[in-house]
This record gives C-alpha cells, structure tokens and sequence, in this order.
C-alpha cells in the first residue's frame, strides 16, 4: 500500500468544478461540428404487433429532411445489440435489433431514423412518417408473460428468458431441521436512473480515412467501439468512441442503445455529421428500465434470532428484450440474498421474464437494492416474531473479521463465486444504532407525536466493487515537467478527473496542480480499457495509474543510470518530478530527455472490493395522507481507504437521496396495453430539495481491501443499496400500533394510506 | 422573426423560428452552451436563466418573448478566472457533481439572493425545488447558498457582488 500523504484522503476541491460551475462544461449537445445534420427517432406507438407498413414518403416530401431509414435500408442481416454481461444461449436469442423489423415489442422502441437539417425538422418529419401496426395482446406483468398466451418471440415457445440461481449449503435441509422459518412475498416497482442529461450522440465519418468517430459514448466506451466496428464491418482501429462531460448515468447511460449504431450509419451513408439528442420523452421510454422485481423470500432461524438458511424464488421483468446488461440484477439477486450476513445455507432461483416494456438494465446497486429490501424486512418480521430488537438481531448473524475472507454462494448456471475481502460488519451496524440513537428513540417506535406516527429502521448491506479483469492507464511526463494521465475508465460525474490527479500527484511525490490533465474513457486514451460500472473506477483505474507511474519512475532511473554510467538503483528521482541523482552528481530531466517520459500500467484484479455499512431512519408518518417524512438518515459505511471525503460523501448522500425516490416517489406506471404512463418529469416524481433535508452520512476506513494497492473499495453505491428496506422498516415501526407491514415499494402517499386504512379496517393488504 | 435582447449585458439581435425557445436559442444560436436542457417541459429547471431580474426557466420561454429584455446566463455569473462567491461556495461543498443541473440551480440560487439576502435554509429549499439535481442529494447545494449569502448585499446597500 502507498503512504498516506499529501492529497489521498484530503477533501481536495474538484479540478471539473472549475468549467461546470463557469457553464464551461463540454456536454454532447454543446459541441459544434459543420454541416451537422439531426436525426430523431421515429418510434413504436405500439406495444406489441406486427409491422404492415412503414410509409416514409410524407417525411421525405419535406424540405429540409435528407433521410428517413428503416430496417429495409439496413440489408439482409438487421445488426442485433449483444449481450454484455453474463451471456447465456437462452438469453443471446432475445437481443434487440437495432431497428424493429416483423414485430414491434414495446412502445417506444426504434422503427426508422429521420435524418434533417435541425432537429427541428428532423422531429416533424418523425411525426410524419407512417407506421402501420396490427396490435397483438401486451404482455405487461409476471402473470401474462408466464401464461405465455402472447409471445414477444414465437419462435422461443415461451417469455421465460433465463434462470440464475444462487447456491451455498444445502437450504431445504437447513429448513427442514428449523425451530422457526417464515415466508413472504414481496415486490419492488419498476424505476430508473434518469440523469439528468439525457442521452446524446455526435457521429463523423471521415470518407477518405474510412473512419467514425463516434461522440457521446460514456461508461463502457471500449466495448461500444468493438460492437459498433463490428456492425458496420470496420476495424476496431478505425472506429474512435469519444467521452465528452457527462450529466450522470448511474448505470443506464453509455450501454449499447439501437441509437448508437443508427446515428454512425446515417453518418456514413449521408457523408455529414449527424447529431442526435434524446429528449425527457423519448428518455423514458427509450432508456433502459430497472429494478421491477418480484419476490418470495423464506427465512429459517433458531430460536435466539440466529440465521440458518433463506431461500425464495424472483422473476425480474426484463422488458422486450435482453439487452447488454440486463442480467445484471437477476445474477445479483441470486448470488447477494444473504447480503452481509453469515448464512450457510441458501438456495435462490431467479426467473428473467420478457414483457412488452422497455428493455431494462443496470441501476446502481442492481438486484441489491431489491434483494435488500426483501431479506432486511424480513429480518424485521423474524424479529418481531421471535421477540427480539432488531438491531440485536442483526448484529447476531453479521459476519466478523475472524470470518475473512467469506466465500459467497455459486450462481448458476455461469458458476461463478466470489468472496468477502475484508471487514467487520457489526461496527458499521453499532455505529449506525449509535448515531441514530435506537435506545434512547425505542419509545418513540410507534408513538402518535404530533398527529404523526413515529418509527425506526435499520437495514445492513454489503457492495461490491471493483470488477475486473483489469484497467490501464498511461502517464506522460512532459518537458515542462507537467503531468498527464490518460485511463480506461469512464467518469459521468463521479469527480474522477480530482481523485486520479490526487493520486498521480502523490504517486510522483508532486504538487496536484502539476497534473495539468486527466483523461478518461475515450478510445484513443488508451489502447484498451474496461470503463465505470460495479463501483469499479476509482480502484482499478486508480490502481493502474499507480502502476504505469511505477513504470514511469523506472523508465526515467533507467535512462539516467545509462547517463550517469550506473545501475538505475542506484537513481534518486528528486524536486518533485524534476531531476535525478547519484552520488553528488545530479541533472534536471529536462537535460536527461527533451522529449520527456511515458509509461503504461495495468491492474488486474479478478476479485471483487466488498464495503459495507448500515443504515437508519428516524420517519413520521401521517396517519390521515399516508404521508412519510424523513426526520432523520444515518449512514454509516467502511470503504477501506477515503480517497477524497468529499467525493465519497457526494457519492454516497447522493445515491441516499436516489434510494428515498425509488423507496417513496419513483415508479414507471404501465397500462395494461403497455402504454407508458409517467413519461415525465411531472408525472415520473424525482426527488427535489424539499423533501430529504436531513442525511448524514459517516465513512470509516476501519479495513483496507487487501486486493489493491490503495486498500480502497468500489463506494458508489452502496448508498442506495439498504434504502428500501430501511424506510419500509421504519414504516412498519411506525404503524406497528396498527400491524401494518409494507411488502411492495414504493410507499407512496396512496399505498401507506391504503396500508393504514386496510389495516383498521381489519384486512391486510398483501401483493396477491 | 427577428428579435434582440441583452445578454450578459451584451445587445444581440437574431432571426429566429417563432417556435425557437429561449433556451435553444442562447445554445445554438448565441453560443452560449453553459445553458442546459434537462427535459423541455419546465420541470428540471436545468435551463434556467435570469429574465430583467427574475430567475425563468428559458425552455418555457420563447427567443421572440424576449425581445427587449435583459437576460443573464450561468456565463455572466464570473469573469476571468476567479469563481464568484456563490461558485466558489459550489465547489468550497461540493454541491456538484456531473455539472448538468448546475447552471440553473446558480441563477435560482443568484436571484434568490439578490432578491432575499437573508434567506433561511427553509426559504432555500424551497426556492430551488424547482431545480432537480439527480447526483448530489441537494445536501451540499443548501450549504453552499447557505454560505454564498455573506456575499450578497443587504437591500439597504444597494450594489450587485
């Protein structure tokens, strides 16, 4: 592990802030490229039907419009967009084509691309063109795609899309030989990410090199280009994805989307620049959805509150079709049931269903958010049942450090394992309880203070981070004795550019400000790089940044010791980057090389950081509108190493805040003819200033990951991860007067009053 | 149609779409990039700007509406290379992160100010639910105008910072 020194660890102030705060960002929409043609999408109205006719004629009888393409216009074989993670045969059948062709299958899916001189025109003639659909039934929930009386694919014989199942012990024996085990089923509801910027895409194409250059791309720009090249038949080498700044992705933006291959094509075939920016509308609908899952989760304990065994059943509704990530969240939920706890034996099946909804993929935290929410109510309900505080509960089953690492169960039918690196994780839990006051408030758990209902919860979670197989980076040491750094990650706002400079700057034992830049994502940056996903940039970039200044350190004791005629251990690189030494002679390494210094470095890792931490709400509830107010969030979590307070905070307030939405105000609300019906901001309820005003939030680095040589672990989501479960249990405490026990998210105004109403009228309100 | 308006006291005079709005026109036909589209319906508040004194949302407005009137954007806010208090405060607690919402929540927050020097973090919040921020959680934007008021003239002293 590095020293702690000058920057790691320190709330350095962000290097980006300075062009975000000035307006000075360089976002997709603000770049400016001559003779830039528009494009807008013209999309399915349609659920789920057969194509008749597409009629494109009153587009292109528009002046201004130079194109309007469909599938016809693609050739023979329509590109598909593959799988990215966790590919399986049953699930590589189900990817989308970049354009509809036969079958539409969910209402906004891409059916031709209008190319025109603005976007203005562009999305008249998208209006104009004319789309004749024969509807055929939606499949929209659980019940109809299992039914299976309308198929998204016939050919497939069934919506079912794939099975993961997450295996450790033996569970049914567990079961078997339990003094007490519970069931229950719950739900949580279909939501998104929705960055604030939506998406964007800027395609070039230049005729007489044969190259596209592809501006926009965020997250996993490297596989972007090995997709794209191979759609448009092109080399790799040929193909530049380009990350400009970014406004957020939390997981949606950046995968492979059908614009990504229309938007180039147009580029091509029209020889222009063509420019592309998705509005609110389209956003909703065309941007991938998450989280709609359903569970049936069992719990066996002993007597004294101690764990022996869960298992439980989930079907995730993936959407219309598989795309890049959409596996994502069913592996998570299979393998991460029994989150942070010690539970030996655990069986748990997850079914990927098709339905004629948006295509889902990642959410930060995808499948944690959801198995935590099912596996930390049900804690509550064992406790509650067995007469035991739940915070005590919990702290009986919490894995200790005498336990690391902590083999986690096998997912099936990949195979794949993993293990816990480091931690205890009851101090997080203590901290949490202490910090929230949960004895000194036990009085108030249930209490109508104020014509409000008051109530405690708690919820612990583990995060993974850092996913492999590796990351690079390259550093370049100019003449002027300034600092480059170029990496494969991508940043989307994280505050990359200021962490990977901390690091650079203490690597070489130099002041931050000679870093004069930090480059991420594209694909001319490095030659291969792997991107932000699974909390994985800070650590493996940074690590590999580490790495390559290792190597540029060498390179330069190498060259002065061939200079001073002696071996390169015996050079002292000295002033800060400036000059080296043997003996009592010395030289200035602008005198040693005139063209200054580069070196590459690589860190690959196969295992994965785990943070962990534990959650608390103080809420009220108002008996009369259903209403849940916050009073008080208390996280605290262990990251191993801060890199920067102030960034890890950002992160993990930030992602807090987006959990309370998912847990109390987002929902994506279908019909039952798969029409979407939130397709707003007005009606799609984002958090706003008003609503979570007190959060705090406590990082402790008590257990450096021994996997890296920062000891640092992926932070970016674990806020988000314990939220739903944390705030439904506070709910349950509240309302504990009444029995009202949420089992289904989000508790929004009308479902708590529907709750308390229910359970005063003597009836209980269960997902059926 | 052609309309002219100041913009960061600069006088400006362009042809334009009647349907062009106000944002869109800052952006693409005056270069000023600085001004955000979030959602085009008057939500997000990512494009807001400062209208003869008062913060509006430029995707609601329309180029033609402003014709004749004084418009400030995210880029009059400094000049040169020194933050002005209400950005240094932005950064000082770290009430950004992607950078997209930021433009808007800097107007609201700078007319809110100019308006209401002594404003309470209840007042704050109020005033900027209008602007949506998806990464931050608003903890750090309250601080950061909390903080930016010491720089902000009573009423009775007249002055802009």
């Amino acid at each position: 592990m590095i020293r702690r020194d000058s920057y790691i660890g320190k709330p350095v102030e962000r290097i980006e802030d300075l062009r975000f705060l000035r307006g000075r960002g360089q976002y997709v929409d603000d770049l400016q490229r001559d003779g830039t043609l528009h494009a807008a999408v013209v999309r399915s109205a349609f659920a789920h039907g057969r194509i008749l006719s597409i009629d494109t004629a009153p587009a292109l009888a528009l002046p201004g419009v130079h194109a309007v393409f469909t599938a016809a216009d693609l050739g023979a074989k329509i590109p598909v967009i593959p799988v990215r993670s966790e590919s399986q045969p049953s699930l590589d059948r189900l990817v989308q084509p970049v354009l509809a062709h036969g079958k539409v299958r969910y209402v906004g899916e891409p059916v031709a691309l209008v190319v025109a001189d603005t976007a203005a025109i562009a999305e008249d003639a998208a209006d104009a063109v004319v789309v004749e659909i024969d509807a055929l039934p939606a499949v929209t929930d659980r019940a109809s795609s299992e039914a299976g009386n309308a198929l998204l694919f016939e050919a497939s014989g069934t919506n079912k899309a794939g099975t993961f199942t997450g295996v450790r012990g033996n569970a049914d024996r567990a079961f078997a030989a339990a003094d007490y085990v519970r069931r229950e089923r719950f739900r949580v509801q279909r939501h998104a990410p929705v960055p604030l910027e939506t998406r964007g895409l800027l395609a070039e194409w230049d005729a007489k090199r044969q190259r596209m250059t592809l501006t926009g791309a965020a997250k996993v720009p490297f596989w972007v280009r090995a997709v794209l090249a191979k759609m448009m038949g092109l080399p790799e080498h040929a193909v530049d994805v380009v990350e400009t700044d970014i406004g957020g992705g939390f997981g949606a933006r950046g995968e492979f989307f059908p614009e990504d291959f229309l938007v180039p094509f147009a580029a091509r075939r029209l020889a222009r620049p063509v420019k592309w920016i998705e509005d609110r509308r389209e956003h909703f609908m065309a941007t991938a959805h998450a989280r709609e899952v359903e569970c049936e989760l069992e719990i066996a304990c002993r007597r004294d509150g101690v764990i022996l065994a869960l298992r439980g059943r989930a079907w995730t509704n993936a959407g219309a079709y598989i795309r890049p990530n959409v596996a994502t969240a069913p592996r998570n939920i299979a393998q991460m049931g029994a989150g942070p706890y010690r539970i030996p034996d655990l069986r748990m099946e997850v079914t990927v269903l098709l339905s004629n909804k948006t295509p889902t993929g990642s959410y930060r935290g995808p499948g944690r958010f959801e198995i935590d929410f099912c596996r930390e109510r049900l804690i509550d309900l064992a406790a509650l049942d067995l007469g035991l505080d739940r915070g005590e509960m919990r702290r009986r089953n919490l894995l200790t450090d005498t336990e690391m690492p902590y083999a986690l169960p096998t997912v099936l039918p990949q195979g794949k394992t993993g293990e816990f690196d480091s931690g205890d994780y009851r101090i997080t839990l203590d901290r949490c309880l202490a910090e929230i006051g949960w004895e000194k408030k036990a009085g108030l758990q249930g209490q109508l203070i104020d014509g409000r209902y008051h109530g405690l919860g708690v919820g612990c979670y583990v995060e993974g981070g850092a996913i492999g197989p590796r990351e690079n980076a390259r550093v370049v040491l100019g003449s002027d004795g300034m600092v480059t750094v170029y990496v494969g990650t991508s940043a989307l706002g994280q505050g990359h550019e200021t962490v990977f400079a901390q690091i650079a700057a203490d690597a070489f034992g130099i002041p931050i400000d000679h870093v004069k830049g930090v480059f991420h994502g594209s694909t001319t940056c490095v030659d291969e790089g792997f991107g932000s996903f699974g909390s994985r940039a800070s650590v493996m970039g940074g690590s590999a940044i580490l790495a390559a200044a290792e190597n540029l350190k060498d390179a330069i004791r190498k060259a002065a010791a061939e200079h001073f005629g002696c071996a390169a251990v015996g050079v002292e690189i000295i002033d800060g980057l400036r000059a080296v030494k043997t003996g009592n002679r010395q030289m200035t390494l602008s005198e040693l090389s005139a063209r200054g210094f580069a070196a590459e470095g690589t860190f690959a890792s196969e295992k994965r950081t785990y943070s962990y931490g534990a959650h608390a709400a103080h809420v009220a509830v108002d008996p009369r509108t259903g209403q849940v107010d916050v009073l008080e969030y208390v996280a605290v979590e262990d990251v191993g190493r801060i890199l920067n307070p102030n960034t890890l905070h950002g992160q993990t307030v930030g992602a807090i805040v987006q959990g309370l939405g998912g847990s109390l105000l987002e929902q994506l609300v279908y019909d039952e003819h798969g029409q979407l019906l939130t397709a707003s901001l007005a009606s799609y309820l984002l958090p706003n200033a008003v609503d979570y005003p007190n959060i705090r939030s406590i990082s402790l680095e008590l257990y450096p990951s021994p996997l890296n040589p920062l000891g640092a672990k992926g932070g970016a989501e674990g806020g988000i991860i314990p939220v739903g479960g944390v705030i439904a249990n506070a709910v349950a405490s509240a309302l504990g007067s009444l029995g009202v026990q949420p089992f289904e998210l989000p508790l929004t105004q009308p479902r708590v009053w529907k709750l308390i109403d229910a359970a005063r009228s003597g009836a209980g309100q269960r997902p059926g | 149609m052609r309309t002219a308006f100041n913009v960061n006291g600069r006088p400006v005079s362009v042809d334009v779409e009647p349907r062009l709005t106000l944002a869109d026109c800052l952006r693409h036909n005056l270069g000023l990039s600085g001004t955000h589209v979030g959602c085009e319906h008057g939500v997000c508040g990512a494009c807001t700007v400062i209208v003869d004194g008062r913060a509006v949302r430029a995707c609601l407005m329309l180029a033609v509406q402003a014709d004749g009137a004084d418009v400030q954007t995210v880029e009059s806010l400094s000049t040169g290379d020194a933050l002005s208090p209400l950005q240094a405060s932005f950064r000082r607690h770290h009430a950004l992160q992607c950078g997209f919402c930021t433009p808007g929540m800097l107007m609201t927050a700078h007319a809110l100010l100019l308006a209401e020097p002594d404003v309470n973090a209840e007042r704050i919040r109020e005033a900027l639910a209008g602007n949506l921020c998806r990464c931050t959680g608003y903890i750090g934007i309250i601080k950061a105008v909390l903080e930016a008021r010491a720089a902000y003239p009573k009423r009775s002293e007249g002055g802009t910072p």
